[in-house]
């Protein structure tokens, strides 16, 4: 392989592992607080995408107008999950939080398959992310280096709030224990409901910059890219923010490479996220940058 | 009379009214082989296979309190075993055009009743194996490794097409699966696993799912009773697949998607998780409830005005039910209690006391 498609492929690597990183903060951010894997979280990806597709179309808007508005929309879309679907569900047993996470998760798949029909449709991307460039000889499309920017921009951002936000203090606060957050008189459910909100939107704008990658959207787009950005979570360590984001980078890159060097197990692609999943809970179970078990249900 | 003498009178009566009901059964469907139409047959071996499969999976489920979402992977296993293995030599070399058949499977040839049994008994292999990583963990972390697994298979059945024919998948199954078998195994399942539950073994794996670390300090080992409902569930799953395969003639990976493990779900969140008679009633009313509610899909008049039909409202409509139960109805419709005839009798008073 010469030096030029290995660039090549370790871009390519990067940018999708920015994409698993970003679905994958909103899944951590969610099981840190509530301990739940929410399911649907992938299908917001569809959602965030199926929104831009017809703010750009139908409402004929410009695409960084229509882009935000669709990971707005989508953050809503979050919020109203919880509270439809979970909230009502807080102190049952974990199994029916799940159920229902799939629940939901079948219910959105379904519903744009019906609303919107099962044909994919194209993604219309804006003339300045097609462009190819070239750096040092190594062609690469501009959105491979856009992917990577906008991720960390994103991050910055999260982290700031998390970290440096009464806000953040609250929904660290309550990742370790909701109980005594709501006695410290803080409005759980609001730090709760925040939480969705920001998630869903890190999975919209994942969702836009994949569809930009990957130009087809159809119903069942988000499934595999959640799946996988949930496994991307548990590799990391899940609850846990950088870890997430470490865990995607691995897993991407991990994908990227192992099609380039091994072009034949390309067809087993899709498996290789899941073995790397059993593995690591085999070895490790708290992932990469985990802490040890403290057993809290 | 003694207490005694009443015991046996009542298991006595019990044991009868089983027989009877089990020959009801043989009658009606005696009276639909004869006279029923191939629609209503094809409902009512949807529904045998949908029993076997809920009741098998409500035992990891429902009674071990397991969130285990790869019965796909399982029922996969067990559809391909059994139809590489009612197929001719002649028949597979037709279809396994890309690339030919491995060895062993090239050249074997087992009647249905043989077949059925293989892929039961590779699905347990399978699960023997996945085992070990799976009880590693619990939870939602058990939910996505079993996922996970069940992704994995249909991975291979895409991909090792000497095998399972790749995305082509098998063509052209004798149709063997009629109502008796169909039914036989449904009955079978339904009785094994109710003895599994009611014996010993049963009563650990309730432990378990109430409380692992307090089953753990009265000596119930959790791994191994586990590892026993896993692998039951397991091979009846692999059977019903083979009845699938056999009932549906055609199979490719498409088939055992997640969706699947979907709807097992449903039925027996619906049932009523930890309830074999749950698990029965959610699979009559998802086979039956499946074609009814085709409606929902076709064209509707509402007098002067037509709403056109929308594929896929059915889906929608699951999802909504599944949501809705878990919701307000967490117990379902039997919640964890069973059918029995005690219970008939003393609700129709004629129970003596």
């Amino acid at each position: 392989m010469s030096a030029t498609i290995f660039f090549q492929q370790l871009s390519n690597g990067i940018s999708l592992g920015s994409l698993y990183a970003l679905v994958a903060i909103g899944y951590t951010m969610v099981y840190g607080i509530l301990r739940l894997i929410n399911f649907a979280h992938g299908d917001l990806l569809m959602v965030a995408s199926y929104t831009a597709i017809y703010a750009v179309t139908m409402f004929s808007l410009p695409w960084y107008l229509s882009f935000p508005l669709a990971i707005a929309l989508t953050g809503c879309i979050g919020i109203l999950m919880d509270k439809v679907a979970y909230k009502p569900l807080r102190d049952a047993p974990r199994i029916s939080l799940l159920i229902s996470a799939i629940g939901a998760s079948f219910l959105l798949e379904n519903l744009a398959l019906v609303i919107i029909g099962g044909i994919p449709k194209g993604f219309p991307r804006p003339e300045i992310f097609a462009k190819v460039i070239e750096i040092l000889g190594v062609r690469v499309q501009v959105l491979t280096i856009y992917i990577p920017i906008m991720t960390l921009v994103f991050l910055m951002a999260l982290l700031y709030i998390v970290y440096r936000t009464k806000v953040g203090k609250a929904m660290r606060a309550a990742s370790k224990d909701i109980e005594t957050t709501r006695l410290m008189g803080i409005n759980v459910d609001r730090i709760i409901a925040l939480t969705f909100l920001m998630g869903s939107s890190l999975a919209a704008a994942g969702g836009i910059m994949w569809a930009l990658k990957y130009p087809q959207v159809n119903p069942f787009m988000g499934v595999i890219p959640g799946l996988k950005a949930f496994i991307a979570a548990v590799l990391g360590g899940i609850g846990d923010i950088i870890g997430a984001v470490v865990g995607g980078f691995v897993l991407g890159l991990g994908e990227i490479l192992l099609v380039a060097f091994f072009p034949e197990l390309a067809q087993y692609r899709d498996a290789f996220a899941f073995v790397l999943l059993i593995l690591v809970l085999l070895f490790r179970p708290t992932g990469i940058m985990g802490e040890p078990i403290t057993d809290k249900t | 009379m003694t207490w005694k003498g009443k015991d046996m009178d009542t298991s006595k009566r019990n044991l009868y009214c089983n027989l009877a009901a089990l020959c009801l059964l043989a009658v009606v469907l005696y009276l639909f082989d004869q006279y029923g139409t191939e629609y209503q047959i094809r409902i009512l071996n949807n529904m045998a296979v949908f029993i076997t499969l809920a009741v098998s999976y409500n035992l990891v489920n429902g009674m071990c309190g397991l969130l285990h979402l790869g019965p796909n992977a399982f029922i996969t296993i067990g559809a391909y075993t059994s139809a590489l293995l009612t197929m001719s030599p002649m028949e597979k070399q037709m279809s396994f055009i890309i690339e030919p058949l491995i060895w062993p499977f090239s050249v074997l040839q087992a009647p249905f009743f043989v077949s059925l049994i293989a892929g039961g008994v590779m699905a347990t292999i399978f699960a023997f194996i996945i085992s070990f990583p799976v009880f590693r963990v619990r939870g939602d972390y058990l939910a996505i490794v079993t996922l996970g697994f069940g992704e994995v298979i249909r991975v291979l059945c895409n991909a090792l097409q000497g095998v399972t024919n790749g995305p082509l998948g098998l063509k052209g199954l004798q149709p063997y699966t009629n109502l008796w078998w169909s039914w036989g195994i449904a009955v079978f399942t339904i009785i094994v696993i109710t003895k599994l539950v009611n014996s010993s073994y049963g009563r650990a794996m309730k432990a378990i799912r109430e409380d692992e670390i307090a089953a753990k300090a009265m000596g119930v080992d959790p791994f191994r009773h586990l590892m026993l409902a896993f692998l039951v569930s397991a091979f009846f799953c692999g059977v019903a697949g083979g009845l699938m395969a056999h009932l549906i003639t055609t199979i490719s990976p498409t088939l055992f998607t997640f969706f699947l493990t979907f709807n097992l779900l449903i039925i027996i969140v619906v049932g009523g998780l930890g309830s074999t008679t749950g698990a029965v009633i959610g699979a009559a009313l998802f086979a039956w409830g499946g074609e009814a509610l085709r409606v929902v899909e076709s064209p509707m008049n509402f007098g002067a005005f037509t709403i056109p039909g929308i594929p896929g409202m059915r889906m929608v409509l699951f999802s909504v039910i599944l949501m809705v139960v878990i919701i307000f109805a967490r117990r379902g419709i039997m919640g964890r209690n069973e059918f029995s005839w005690n219970w008939l009798f003393t609700k129709l008073g004629l129970n003596a006391k």
